[in-house]
């Protein structure tokens, strides 16, 4: 049938089409991220709130050392179930620079849920004299910013490893099976109960790893949950009208034929 | 039988009221009501309304996004990144224009695609097929000029890239560089304009689809089999029989838009695009959007040293710098579908009695999604040499091939009417075959 010839064609060439989309994004030459299994992927994935919470923890115990997250607000972890008494006290925790009071100069104040997460150094120029000349990238849309960036970033944090036999590692560099190049100038972040989980889960590498990754991917996408329930629900919508469309156009067409 | 009426409505007062002051009823009765369309179209002629309706939905989305976007260098990112985390439902609002980007060249290249297999493009539509042609190049300045709105990594290099072919064009090529910046560099006067031709330019795309679809409606849509309708058996009201066909294949198009928006928003932009613009730091890979990489392939493919520095070209024999080679065969690529009506004097309008044309078709559309492939490659190695190989055909096809084919192609015989093969029993080939040739064509 005319019909199913054309949807033939027609899917060939998306499919066609499509591998020349993801040879696209493909042109870097990063080793191949390792695949893990998340609470947030699918079609129904929704974030795990308990890896968000620990990944929180994790965040802010070691990566907020050098790393910003300067897009999300304090307030913005009260959609992922801190109390608001909660998240007032982590934003209490840090002082930002406050409007400038009746002299004109400008005193520190506690940090309100208002507030963005602080980022650890005033500039980038602070932040490279402390790192050796390297800029620690903000997190805030890390998991897009890179490519399949969940798993890259769990696999870089997860890929430290000794250098193979006769591999140079420089002063000031470490090596990571899972960075391009292997060399990279980020010290090993995780290490074994390097937090200590207020849910007393055991903080291996790889739980923390998981768990920041997750955090870090709702920072990128905080409205993944809510994408795709809308989602679900406009496609079955789509669905039922394009049906009754078609029933329509059947009927209408049906003294043509 | 298929029935051409006035609408009921024209007989209301009012309507006849205003309808004898402003004849814009009569105009929508004469083009929906009355507006005879072949009765044989294929579900391949759903992407010119498609296509129309996506602009819709770019022009009503740009202008919300626009009432919260910033084109300024320290805030447009971050102004991007509010309207995706504060502004209600600005995720939804930005992810359907940018995937929205995406679906129109996707649809507007299966729309020419149809044009090309169905030779939709020959007399006396040649006016018709231009306009197509003009639409697609605003189409594309419109597009690429978006892409710098967000001010990511890929916005501020690939604006750098596309920008710097200008200075390639001989004596007034530094000056139009120089205009198009809006100073010495990519910088803030650059957004700032282009945001400004970015709202300008779908209202100038609109101005040359009204002039497409006046054009179209003079002689009517081509059909599948490509003859002339030859009377009212041949023809059907647009509306409803093509309106609600429309809608059917609009329903299955929004799934498919709907896949990309809620489930894999980021699928066809680029991970780069969301780390901030960074004059210092250039990308491994500058790519440019999926829909322009055979373009850029194209450019990429005339090698950089072509007879040294210099390269000679016979046309005009003058010398012209291969950077400048390259934008000429880029936009020689889109030049050359200008005149395709011309290149192609088949008499055979439909690939369907066009046995060897319609070989080359495949594999010219092959061709196409090749130098795609190669666009989003490094140019390195094998890639360059497929490159080349894939440009070659692409001009070859249109400049060789097919007026060669207009010539020696032994076309097959064409049915009498469209109501013949569609009233005929058994499938359109074996009507065709049973029909006399026709005496000229």
């Amino acid at each position: 049938m005319n019909m199913i010839r054309t949807a033939l064609v027609a899917g060939v060439v998306a499919v066609t089409a499509s591998m020349t989309f993801s040879s696209a994004n493909a042109a870097g030459d990063a080793p191949h991220a390792p695949e893990h299994h998340w609470s947030f992927s699918g079609l129904f994935g929704t974030y795990d709130r308990a890896a968000l919470r620990r990944g929180f923890e994790v965040y802010n115990g070691v990566c907020a050392g050098c790393h910003s997250l300067r897009l999300v607000a304090y307030r913005n972890l009260m959609d992922i179930g801190f109390t608001e008494a909660e998240v007032k006290a982590i934003a209490a925790d840090v002082d930002v620079p406050a409007e400038p009071n009746e002299e004109g100069e400008i005193e520190d104040r506690p940090g309100i849920p208002a507030d963005k997460f602080k980022s650890p150094f005033a500039n980038e120029n602070a932040a490279r004299a402390s790192n050796g000349g390297a800029l620690p990238p903000d997190l805030s849309l890390i998991i897009k910013a890179r490519l399949n960036g969940s798993n890259y970033v769990n696999g870089l944090l997860t890929g430290y490893t000794d250098a193979p036999a006769g591999e140079e590692v420089p002063e000031g560099m470490y090596y990571n099976a899972n960075f391009s190049g292997h060399l990279i100038a980020m010290a090993p972040p995780l290490s074994d109960e390097g937090v200590d989980y207020a849910d007393k889960t055991k903080a291996t590498v790889k739980q923390q790893a998981e768990d920041v990754v997750t955090f870090l991917t709702w920072a990128a996408q905080p409205e993944l949950e809510e994408r795709k329930r809308m989602g679900i629900k406009v496609i079955l919508f789509l669905l039922l009208m394009t049906g009754l469309l078609y029933v329509l156009k059947r009927r209408i067409w049906a003294d043509v034929h | 039988m298929a029935q051409f009426q006035k609408p009921g409505w024209l007989d209301n007062g009012l309507v006849r009221w205003v309808d004898h002051r402003l004849p814009i009823f009569t105009f929508v009765s004469h083009e929906l009501y009355e507006y005879p369309t072949p009765r044989n179209l294929n579900y391949w002629w759903n992407f010119g309304s498609l296509a129309g309706i996506i602009l819709v939905i770019m022009i009503v989305t740009g202008i919300t996004l626009a009432m919260h976007y910033t084109p300024h260098t320290a805030m447009a990112f971050d102004s991007v990144e509010r309207i995706m985390r504060d502004v209600n439902y600005g995720w939804l609002l930005r992810y359907i224009h940018m995937n929205g980007a995406s679906m129109f060249f996707i649809v507007v290249y299966i729309h020419m695609f149809r044009g090309l297999y169905f030779g939709s493009y020959k007399a006396p539509r040649e006016i018709l097929w231009i306009l197509g042609v003009v639409i697609l190049l605003l189409m594309m300045a419109t597009a690429f000029m978006g892409y710098v709105l967000p001010w990511g990594q890929m916005s501020f290099w690939g604006a750098t890239v596309i920008t710097n072919l200008f200075s390639a064009i001989p004596l007034v090529g530094d000056w139009i560089v120089t205009l198009l910046w809006g100073g010495f560099a990519v910088d803030n006067p650059t957004l700032n304009r282009f945001y400004s031709l970015h709202y300008l330019m779908p209202f100038v795309l609109v101005g040359v689809i009204v002039l497409h679809i006046w054009a179209l409606h003079v002689h009517g849509s081509n059909n599948p089999i490509g003859i002339d309708t030859k009377g009212e058996q041949d023809v059907i009201p647009f509306h409803p029989y093509y309106t609600v066909k429309d809608m059917f294949g609009l329903g299955v198009f929004l799934v498919f838009f709907s896949l990309f928006i809620f489930f894999a928003p980021d699928y066809l932009g680029h991970p780069d695009n969301y780390i901030e613009a960074n004059a210092l730091a250039t990308p491994a890979h500058i790519v440019p959007e999926w829909y322009f990489l055979p373009f850029y392939a194209i450019l990429r493919a005339v090698p950089a040293n072509f007879v040294g520095e210099w390269a000679t070209a016979w046309m005009g024999l003058v010398f012209i710098e291969a950077k400048l080679a390259g934008v000429l065969a880029m936009f020689g690529s889109i030049a050359v579908l200008f005149v395709l009506p011309w290149l192609d004097r088949s008499p055979v309008r439909s690939s369907r009695f066009r046995p060897l044309y319609k070989w080359f078709f495949w594999i010219f559309l092959i061709d196409c999604l090749v130098l795609g492939y190669v666009g989003a490659k490094p140019a390195e190695g094998v890639y360059i040499a497929i490159g080349r190989v894939a440009t070659i055909w692409y001009f070859a096809h249109f400049l060789v091939i097919i007026p060669l084919l207009a010539k020696f192609e032994k076309t097959k015989d064409l049915p009498k009417s469209i109501s013949e093969p569609v009233l005929g029993g058994g499938g359109g080939s074996a009507s065709a075959a049973a029909s006399k040739p026709m005496e000229k064509v």
